[in-house]
């Protein structure tokens, strides 16, 4: 079913009430139904038609609460206590208050990605109009499967996605209403509302990333999306530099396009920060891509920038006052973020630039993404003029400001990582700066450590320019995003993954808050790449991933294929461009295993989370975005792991794997209830090392279905990951050994021995057609 | 002792319930052995703690046999090198999730554990972990032997500098390793 309009225009109609003449009927919107699919049980599903669902997965996946705070501030009554048994004015308890706030998460998370497709779409619309196919990937029917499995809709046209767009929006509504005094009360039910966020988060990222794929020409599920340059060496300092930072590409679109109809993109750098440097290079590969979001005070304080452009999300607050430090123009583009800057779209473009250039004005908001781009293009010209020879550090000597330094500690204490900065000053003083350097890969570039500092030392700047060198060799090959996964490849991997033969699909996503450096995240791809996993990366994880190289000189991005295959490492793109993994997940029971998709949620959830190996990994998740990504992974099924700092998410969902009635599903064959093992042992992880999100990660990937094969691999990786980094054999292998079939063969004699002193026993753990939903049985025995 | 309550980060300001602070290590040894059934639980950075040992994995391995010792993260390979058995090994989210289960039976199948000394861990995750534990877990009590306050525990250490925190550390686990 899709909605159509039904317009009727007529030259002239005569009739008993008179003569018309250029008479024009519209009748809102009729549905079309033309798609052969059966409609499933849960099209538009409200807040609580997938209650059951959840609680499914919630009853096995238990919330383990942490409280970041034990107060609830949120209305007159308090602030009330509500550390341990006590609680608040309103009745709500500890574990209800922290769902909530979870819940308050995962909605702005949600309603950033929905904001941001609805400005997409209304400006995709009005410049490109509503007809635009939603041709997004080559060799692929299943354009949109996550608008078809929450929706139960086909969209063929942008006009086609307003409906599944209106339908978040509603319901983020729904949602935010029920965090309001005196509403929900019960925490597994707070979760439950969690997931709805994160599903509608999955269908705006999808809608988001369709329509920008269809209408701006990006790359379309290509493997062999072309390379693009990356880092900070990438940019040519020499020319004028407008560096874009933020997530929604139109107004960088704009720009690029100036330059092309000018003839100028030789003359100018164009590069972006976080996830709009992904969508501008997926527009055009020749602009660079600077970094991920913590690179955004590193590179203005260098002074390389003579312009920077902001559009929506993860942009510093500040970005204002460190541009006039380095005395370049800001222009803002985004009624959500303003910066206090005077409004100008409708001014003289040449009138702005002349404001921008003289430095009178030191700023302008334009929300009129054409002008954006000429403005843009004229003033950056025009301000490179003007600070000819002044584009460097515009610091003093370090030692002299490292003397400052009253070892305080405030530094240490501001810090994330902790990381030992007074130190570093003390060898500075001597006029030593490795130290300083070799803060430089493990700090996140927050700048907290300045604000802490009494006597206002730039650490950041000291930091960068202490390791100027190097940094300005940063340039990395990075594969442009290559948005959705074609139908094609589902086919392809659809049986090795669904029965464990691929050993697993690892999905690289979300921020840059790394507990110690970005080159943890390119660890964890290549450790899964030589294991022939499929490695699947978006935003700024995508983007450290091709920051190391190997002896050689090579990054993972030169080292192995764009396919979605075994060994492959596919760069999704954006941050809205995270719906493709997902929705490769959906398309694997859809496409390879025939689930019927359409508004049919549970089902295909309940395949994906007993046969689909998929992990999801936020090493450094640090947003509101990423928590409602991540839930949306939850419903349906798949497993997240984030990094330290992810703990501060404040809940996780674990099971216990020592509990054997939690491990219980139906046999769809018999409808008999059948223990199974732990698989997947848990749904949101925080690992507190690198080595042991390893582990986890390869151990999250088993799944009931598993062949005796697949699981005979799977349990290799997981046994060898382990013996080589715990030292030892695991000690809960007797939950995943079904039978001696599922032995990986080289390690027999040790493994079985193991088993042994432990009790294990043959086929205690089934292999079922496994199920959690009672109408998938087939047949009752 | 000069410690101060002061927080190892610092915005990870306390709710109205504090730890109190340890005044002293042998406090720390007394309740640890006055405990029925104590558990050290030691976090990844152990191998980069200095003490008189050597490292606080040194350390840790000396109070084994007076206290169940279980390792965090990765770092039961540390232990495993150096040939210490008896330690158990389940990551941190895990063993919080356990802690907080009136109905958990332990490391070894002996029951729960009325004392949790939480020592070696990234300030932030041991801050939340110990703040899940003081909500759901009333009846466990939990302390930190970190260099800096850690205000969700029932007890302790106040921040001190790295010295003083050697002599400390050596003290509590001389005092449960020899029983006085």
């Amino acid at each position: 079913m899709s909605k159509k309009d039904l317009k009727l225009k007529l030259d002239e109609l005569s009739s008993a009430f008179g003569t018309f003449k250029g008479l024009e009927i519209e009748v809102g919107r009729i549905f079309e139904e033309d798609w052969e699919e059966p409609l499933g049980p849960t099209p538009f599903p409200s807040v609580g038609t997938l209650r059951s669902w959840d609680r499914k997965l919630l009853k096995r996946y238990k919330p383990f609460y942490m409280p970041f705070c034990d107060l609830c501030c949120l209305c007159t009554f308090g602030k009330c206590d509500l550390t341990g048994d006590k609680k608040g004015a309103c009745g709500i308890t500890m574990a209800g208050q922290q769902s909530r706030i979870v819940l308050i998460a995962g909605c702005i998370g949600a309603s950033t990605h929905a904001a941001h497709a609805r400005h997409m779409l209304d400006h995709l619309t009005e410049e490109y109009g509503r007809d635009v196919p939603l041709d997004v990937a080559l060799n692929t029917n299943v354009e949109a499967p996550h608008v078809r499995l929450v929706c139960g809709i086909r969209p063929k046209t942008l006009r086609d996605l307003e409906d599944a767009l209106d339908y978040v929006e509603t319901q983020i509504v729904q949602l935010v209403a029920a965090t309001h005094t005196g509403q929900e009360g019960d925490n597994i039910d707070f979760e439950s509302k969690v997931f709805h966020a994160g599903m509608l988060d999955h269908v705006a990222l999808e809608v988001a990333d369709i329509m920008q794929i269809a209408a701006l020409g990006m790359p379309k599920g290509d493997p062999e999306a072309p390379l693009t340059e990356m880092g900070y060496g990438s940019i040519d300092v020499t020319k004028p530099v407008i560096m874009c930072i933020g997530h929604n590409v139109l107004p960088s679109v704009d720009i690029i396009d100036y330059l092309m109809d000018n003839d100028l993109f030789g003359e100018v750098e164009i590069g972006g920060l976080c996830c709009t440097a992904h969508d501008m290079s997926r527009y055009d590969k020749r602009s660079k891509v600077i970094g991920p979001i913590s690179w955004q005070l590193r590179f203005i304080r260098a002074g390389i920038p003579d312009l920077i452009v902001v559009d929506e999300q993860c942009i510093r607050t500040d970005v204002l006052t460190e541009a006039r430090k380095i005395g370049v123009p800001v222009i803002a583009t985004s009624e959500k973020v303003c910066l206090g800057l005077p409004e100008r779209t409708d001014d003289d473009p040449d009138e702005i630039v002349d404001d921008l250039v003289s430095g009178r004005a030191d700023g302008a908001l334009i929300f009129e993404p054409r002008k954006v781009g000429e403005v843009s293009v004229k003033t950056v010209l025009g301000v490179a003029k003007r600070r000819e020879g002044s584009k460097t550090f515009n610091i003093a000597e370090l030692s002299e400001l490292a003397d400052k330094c009253r070892t305080c500690l405030e530094c240490l204490r501001a810090c994330p990582n902790s990381l030992p900065i007074e130190e570093a000053m003390q060898s500075a003083k001597s006029g030593v700066y490795g130290s300083l350097a070799a803060l430089y890969d493990l700090c996140v570039g927050c700048g907290r450590c300045e604000s802490a500092c009494p006597v206002d030392l730039p650490i950041i700047s000291m930091i960068t320019k202490a390791s100027e060198d190097s940094v300005a060799a940063e340039r990395y090959p990075m594969r442009v995003g290559r948005g959705a996964i074609q139908d094609v490849e589902i086919r392809e991997v659809g049986s090795p993954i669904v029965f464990g033969e691929i050993p697993g699909v690892v999905a690289l996503v979300g921020c840059a808050n790394y507990p110690a450096g970005f080159g943890d995240v390119a660890k964890i791809a290549e450790e899964f790449l030589r294991r022939r996993f499929i490695v699947v990366a978006s935003g700024c994880s995508a983007m450290n991933i091709a920051m190391t190289r190997d002896e050689d000189g090579l990054n993972l991005y030169e080292k192995y294929l764009g396919n979605f295959d075994a060994g492959g490492l596919v760069n999704v793109g954006s941050c809205v461009a995270n719906a493709h993994i997902t929705g490769a997940a959906i398309k694997i029971a859809n496409i390879f295993a025939k689930r019927p998709l359409r508004a049919n949620y549970e089902e295909i959830a309940d395949y994906i989370l007993n046969r689909v190996g998929a992990v999801g990994v936020a090493w450094g998740a640090m947003s509101q975005k990423a928590a409602a990504i991540a839930a949306g992974c939850w419903r349906l099924g798949i497993p997240v792991v984030v990094g330290p700092h992810g703990s501060k998410y404040r809940r996780m969902l674990l099971g216990r794997k020592e509990k054997e009635e939690d491990w219980t599903i139906y046999n769809a064959r018999d409808g008999r209830e059948v223990y199974v093992g732990p698989a997947p042992e848990h749904l949101f992880y925080a690992a507190e090392t690198l080595e042991e999100a390893i582990v986890m990660i390869a151990k999250l990937a088993m799944r009931p279905n598993d062949t005796n094969k697949g699981r005979a691999i799977k349990l290799s990786h997981y046994i060898d990951l382990h013996q080589r980094l715990y030292g030892s054999m695991p000690d809960d292998l007797h939950l995943y050994v079904r039978r001696e079939a599922d032995v990986p063969f080289t390690m027999k004699d040790e493994i079985m021995k193991a088993l042994e002193e432990r009790g294990w026993v043959e086929d205690r753990i089934a292999t079922p057609d496994p199920t959690l939903l009672e109408r998938m049985i087939r047949r009752r025995e | 002792m000069s410690a101060k309550p002061i927080l190892g980060q610092t915005a990870e300001i306390a709710g109205p319930k504090k730890a109190f602070l340890i005044p002293k290590p042998e406090v720390a040894a007394s309740m640890v052995k006055r405990a029925k059934r104590p558990l050290l639980v030691v976090g990844s950075n152990a191998g980069k703690i200095r003490t008189r040992d050597g490292d606080l994995i040194d350390s840790a391995i000396r109070a084994l046999g007076k206290v169940t010792v279980v390792a965090t993260g990765h770092l039961i390979k540390e232990f495993r090198d150096r040939n210490a058995g008896g330690v158990h090994s389940m990551h941190l989210m895990n063993l919080g999730d356990r802690l907080r289960d009136p109905d958990w039976e332990g490391l070894d199948g002996e029951g729960r554990y009325d004392l949790a000394v939480f020592v070696g861990f990234p300030y932030y995750m041991e801050w939340l972990v110990l703040s899940g534990l003081k909500s759901f877990a009333q009846d466990l009590r939990t302390m930190s032997l970190d260099n800096s306050y850690q205000p969700n525990a029932s007890w302790s250490l106040g921040a001190m500098p790295e010295d003083d925190w050697e002599e400390v550390l050596d003290v509590i686990v001389s005092n449960i390793e020899g029983g006085e």
